[in-house]
């Protein structure tokens, strides 16, 4: 047993982990999904939010080989293998970047802002980057 | 109450560190607990002890070793965002310690509030 | 139900945050302007009319010690805007369940 995992479920509590930054400019997309994949490991109640330039972190076809950089964007496919469910896009990101679900390469649930926020309203711990 | 403080960025470049600071000396003068402060990003640098602010300006890395040491602070530097950055444990200010991400969700669980600083 | 404090620290000049803040709050929550969020708090800021349009459903604050640090004492600030220190701002952490920042 992990000494996190002394306390049991009643511990629980709703981890709320917010993208709102484009992939590659910044080491903020990479970085937070190293949280999330650890954060996984926890037996906490874990959602992963998109939003704003957040959405262009899971846009399919990132090629990196001419910039030099690692393509981190396949990680996103082992959120599933993490039991990490709960993966939001809002809506009104998507529409206003011209994307829609299917340019993206994960399967994710997409919520209008009225919905995502009461999701955002029900969270304990949220962490942004 | 007790209070865990994520801070993303370094002493320089962005008020992050200054305001979580700032915030933590607040929240122990009226009688809270601020339990653990985790780095990451470039957070990790507010642990250099080589950095060397001029000498009228504020010096945030010896700041939150004093703060630590009075008030029994864990500072928690994420090691995977240390090592990419040249943080090891022979620039580790005293009253910090290098270790995973882990530490950063337990600051989630274990603490009333996580609040968040960065960029 | 939870209670939520927002931090924003972005100018609504130079990032979308503010907007982003207004638009997935919920309705009886604080917001708090610090850092370079300080300039949304003034009475001639771009996001003037946004925030006001937001004052019957969001409580907000603005942290004393980034206005002053930016020189903006003399500049009037929003009317129905709280004015806090970093006293204040403990208090209204400890007063909402969750705090979310707007990076």
């Amino acid at each position: 047993m992990e000494p996190w995992e002394e306390d049991g479920p009643e511990t629980v509590k709703r981890f709320m982990y917010v993208n709102r930054k484009a992939p590659y400019g910044t080491i903020y997309a990479l970085e937070n999904l190293e949280v999330v994949l650890i954060a996984a490991a926890f037996d906490q109640d874990v959602s992963v939010v998109f939003l704003d330039d957040g959405v262009y972190q899971l846009k399919k076809n990132q090629h990196t080989a001419a910039i030099g950089m690692k393509n981190f964007s396949n990680t996103y496919r082992a959120l599933d293998d993490y039991d990490v469910e709960k993966i939001y896009v809002e809506q009104e990101s998507l529409q206003s970047r011209g994307l829609s679900a299917e340019d993206l390469i994960i399967p994710v649930e997409v919520v209008a802002a009225d919905d995502l926020r009461e999701i955002m309203a029900q969270q304990d711990v949220v962490i942004s980057s | 109450m007790k209070f865990g403080i994520l801070v993303n960025e370094g002493p320089f470049t962005h008020q992050a560190s200054d305001s979580a600071y700032r915030f933590a000396e607040a929240a122990i003068a009226k009688g809270h607990e601020v339990a653990r402060v985790f780095f990451y990003n470039d957070g990790v640098f507010n642990s250099n002890k080589l950095s060397e602010p001029q000498s009228d300006d504020r010096n945030l890395v010896q700041l939150w070793s004093q703060l630590a040491q009075e008030n029994g602070i864990d500072l928690v530097v994420c090691v995977a965002a240390a090592l990419r950055r040249g943080i090891k444990e022979e620039v580790l200010q005293d009253g910090f310690r290098i270790s995973g991400l882990g530490q950063l969700v337990e600051a989630g669980i274990e603490n009333d509030r996580l609040v968040v600083f960065g960029d | 139900m939870t209670t939520m404090l927002h931090l924003v620290n972005k100018s609504p000049g130079e990032r979308n945050s503010l907007d982003s803040c207004l638009r997935l709050a919920k309705a009886g929550s604080a917001v708090l302007l610090l850092e370079d969020g300080v300039y949304a708090a003034m009475a001639n800021a771009t996001s003037a009319e946004a925030v006001t349009a937001c004052m019957g459903k969001l409580i907000f604050y603005v942290l004393g010690p980034d206005v002053s640090a930016r020189g903006l004492d003399d500049v009037p600030l929003l009317d129905g805007i709280n004015v806090v220190d970093y006293g204040g701002f403990v208090d209204l952490v400890v007063e909402h369940d969750t705090a979310q920042s707007w990076l």
